[in-house]
This record gives structure tokens, sequence and C-alpha cells, in this order.
């Protein structure tokens, strides 16, 4: 069943607060994962493995480097999940 | 000209204990830190020993960080948790992490004989149910054996070298070997010296019985380890980690740091002989001995104590036995010999930091501690064993060895004398 996008940021906030620490609701959808997240590029990767087993989608690595926000890896999963 | 080496911080996880205080109060107290194990391996792969000495997990539970324990190997947590003890013993490190060393003047020698090999088994467990997207990125600096030293360097910014010695159960001896050498050579002031080791896993039980190496006393756990006893039969496997805090005489001195003890010489031979066999006649884990007194400027009459490798298996407490036996001669009955693996069992790459932390603690405190378990001792071997209960070490200026050879026929022995 495909998770709703407030779903998608609650889990995906979730997961990154297992990586870093960070309190979920520091993870808002205008944040940076880089630039205001502090995340660097292997804790991403984590991210990213983590988010593809509990959505149950692929995120090639060339797209990543799109992620660039939260809003933009939450946008991307909800897609990935109904194609 | 070279400088004195001091030992001025302790700390250790261990079977039995959660920092060396704890670990040393049980020794003291003959504490057997084996068990069976709460598991189903020995039912569901067939291992015939279904036992070992486990740190249990309150013992590091809120030490450390959930993000920072979730980014290390058991081994690296178990090293970052004693050396940051370790820090605080010796006054140089506060509540709040933070530190007056200066990284430059600062290293790190650790050590393990095995490395990360919970982390590797499980990435391969994850490669095969799940796939290659699955292996986390971190597996690779989880598992590497330099791991644990690099956790600890980052920790306290070491940037005079933070190096990792990889010789199986010799590794923590001769960390502090190469920790000696950093310090008198004047390339660092402080060096946190030690080893650790998180090994317990079905596939090192496996390996290990195979190799006839562990004791089979299924029946009675916290009697299997049983150095010089007629009936040993194996090592028991222990897991865990100790570090200490070496320091330039001169600025221990400066900062008014409080001295357990003199790190004064080591040795470093080779048997070269064969992979996992010692050397029958002890000749050159004897040496190793000799060169530690030697640059110590030590006699053999000098020792009170000897922290003996002594693993509890069939072959290997023999020659080393010939080899104390030899060194002392005449002084055999004054010098106390100790087989602490009795208690802790047997922690490979961690051994020989929890057993120089016993030998400095003998001789802070001037009691050597027990050796459990034993019922006979073997004929073979001519030793002044401390049995059942410590032993008192006699007042003036003492020293002692401790004791670690590993597979591979390495030798390593540390030379300690009362500050």
């Amino acid at each position: 069943m495909a998770h709703s996008e407030a779903d998608v940021l609650a889990g995906l906030a979730e997961i990154v607060n297992e990586e870093t620490g960070l309190e979920t609701s520091a993870v808002e959808g205008s944040k940076s994962f880089t630039d205001d997240l502090d995340i660097d590029s292997i804790s991403m990767m984590t991210i990213v493995v983590n988010a593809e087993k509990k959505f149950g989608v692929k995120i090639p690595d060339d797209d990543v480097k799109d992620l660039v926000t939260v809003q933009d890896a939450v946008d991307y999963i909800v897609k990935a999940q109904q194609a | 000209m070279s400088s004195t080496v001091v030992v001025t911080g302790l700390g250790a996880v261990t079977p039995l204990g959660a920092t060396a205080a704890e670990t040393w109060q049980a020794a003291l107290a003959g504490t057997p830190g084996a068990h069976t194990l709460d598991n189903d391996w020995a039912e569901k792969y067939e291992i015939p020993v279904d036992f070992a000495a486990t740190v249990p997990a309150e013992f590091t539970a809120d030490k450390l960080k959930k993000v920072e324990a979730k980014r290390l190997d058991p081994s690296s947590r178990f090293a970052l948790v004693s050396a940051r003890e370790a820090l605080a013993d010796a006054g140089l490190r506060s509540e709040d992490g933070t530190s007056d060393l200066d990284p430059e003047r600062t290293s790190v020698s650790w050590a393990t004989g095995i490395g990360g090999v919970w982390t590797l088994l499980d990435a391969w467990d994850t490669l095969r149910e799940e796939g290659s997207r699955r292996v986390m990125p971190l597996t690779v600096p989880m598992l590497m054996p330099n791991g644990p030293a690099a956790a600890i360097g980052m920790d306290i910014a070491a940037r005079a070298g933070v190096q990792t010695v990889v010789s199986a159960c010799a590794s923590s001896t001769e960390s502090l070997g190469q920790a000696y050498e950093m310090i008198s050579s004047g390339r660092a002031d402080v060096v946190v010296a030690g080893g650790s080791e998180s090994a317990i896993h079905p596939i090192t039980l496996a390996a290990f019985s195979s190799m006839r190496a562990l004791s089979r006393r299924t029946d009675s756990p916290e009697t299997a380890s049983r150095p010089y006893d007629v009936d040993r039969d194996g090592f028991v496997m222990g897991e865990g980690s100790g570090a200490v805090v070496l320091e330039s005489e001169e600025h221990a001195r400066a900062r008014g740091a409080r001295v357990y003890a003199q790190l004064a010489g080591w040795g470093l031979s080779n048997d070269s002989h064969h992979i996992t066999a010692n050397e029958p006649a002890g000749v050159h884990a004897l040496r190793a001995m000799r060169l530690a007194l030697q640059q110590g400027g030590l006699e053999p009459g000098d020792l009170a104590h000897v922290n003996a490798h002594a693993t509890s298996t069939p072959v290997g407490d023999i020659p080393e036995s010939i080899a104390i036996n030899q060194l002392l001669g005449g002084h055999v009955d004054s010098a106390l010999v100790s087989g602490t693996k009795s208690m802790t069992g047997h922690l490979l790459g961690g051994a020989g930091a929890v057993e120089a932390i016993f030998t400095i603690l003998a001789l802070h405190n001037r009691l050597a501690p027990p050796t459990i378990n034993i019922s006979e001792v073997d004929p073979k071997v001519n030793l002044n064993i401390v049995r059942d209960t410590p032993a008192e070490l006699p007042a003036g200026d003492l020293a002692a060895l401790s004791n670690s050879f590993g597979f591979g026929g390495h030798n390593a022995v540390v030379a300690f004398k009362t500050a």
C-alpha cells in the first residue's frame, strides 16, 4: 500500500533521526540535507538505503544528487511508489 | 635522550566489570566470567561449545550516544568506552568530553585480533538475503581492523599518529610496546594504548572448536578456563577492551598527574615455527621476556609478579611456564604468577591490554590477582602460582611482566616498575 505524503515525511524524519540524532521535528520539507541538516554524503546514502527498504522503492544513485531538500525526497518517494 | 614512560590512566570493559576498577575488584574476588550463552547457536549450527565470557549489555548501555553506537562495530564501541574512561581517569578528559591534549603530541596505539567480524558477517547476511542495495555505506569503515583506533583518534583529535597492531592474541601487548616507542623516541607525549575485541560469534566458536582450541566443559562453563590445571582442555572465548594512558614522565609530572606505574620496557620476538603451536621449549618467549627486562634495566630478581598468557590450552601453557621458570632461575619462588584468563576468558586482541591493567594494578596495590579453577597443578609446571585468593606483594621497588603470545608465533612482553 502506498504511503501518503505525510507518512513519507514522518517516516523519513525517523530515518534521519536514527542516522544523525536530529529531532524528527527538525526534518522539515524546506530543509536542505547538506546545508541545513549537515548530513554528509555517506549518511545520505545510509538514509537512502533505509528509505528504499521502508517505502519499498528504488532510488538510483544518479537520482540521489537531485534530492536537495527533504521535500525533494518526499516527492520522489511518493511518485516512485505509484510507478 | 629517551623519555621515561609512565601509566596515568586505566579503562576497561570486560566480562568481569564495566570499568577497570570493577574488573579489578571482581578479579580479586575470583569471579568467573564465563557462562552458558543465551542463544541457539550450539544447537542450530551443531557447535560443540555453548559458552563464553561475554560483556553484559548493561556494561556499555548509555555510555555512547545512539547515533555514535550505530556507526561503530561492537569492537569499536568497547574501545571508545574504555578509552574515554582511561582518559578521564588520567585527568585528561572532562565530563563534557573536552580535553587540553595537544593534538600533534597525542597518539593512539590500538589493537584487535580479528577486527569488525560482526559488521562483516551481518553485511554478508544482508547481501545474501536482500541484495547489494541494502548493504550499509558505513560497512567498510566499521569492519576495518583500524576502526577502533580511528574512533578513539577522532574522539580526542589525536594527530601524532593513530596506529593499529594486529598480531592475534599478542596484539594489545604489542600495541603497548609500540606506544612505548612513540613516547620514548619523543614522537608523542600522550598515547592511548590498548586493544579491543568483540568476536563471540558462531563462526569464531565453530572455527576455534574445529581446531580443538576451545574448552568443551559445557557442564561447567565457570570452571572451564583453568590455566595450569592437569585437566585443562582449552581456552574460553572472551570479549571486551582495555585502555591504558601512557605518558612521558615529564608531561605527567608537569601537570601533577597520578602515576600508577612505569612502563619500563618491552620485548618482541617471534617463534616463526608453526602457524598456531608455540615453539615447545619456550625459547623465543623467553627471549622476549629477557628483552623486556633488558630495556627496563631490570634483572630477573627484581620481578615480584608475572601475569602469564596462560590460556588454559593443554599444549600452550607449558612452553610459557618453562620460559618463565628459566627466566627466573633461582628467583622462581619470589615471583608470583597469575593466570587471569581463568576469570576473564580470552579476550584475544583485548587480552594483553586487560592483563597489563591487572599487572599495573598489582604493582600499584601490591596485590597479585588469583588464578581460579586449579584443582591440581600440572606436574610439568614449576612456578609459584597465585591460586584462588589474591597474594600480597612485598614493599620496596618491584617489577612485573605481562606476557602475550599469538597465532603466527608472536611473542610480546611488557615490563612495569612501581612508580
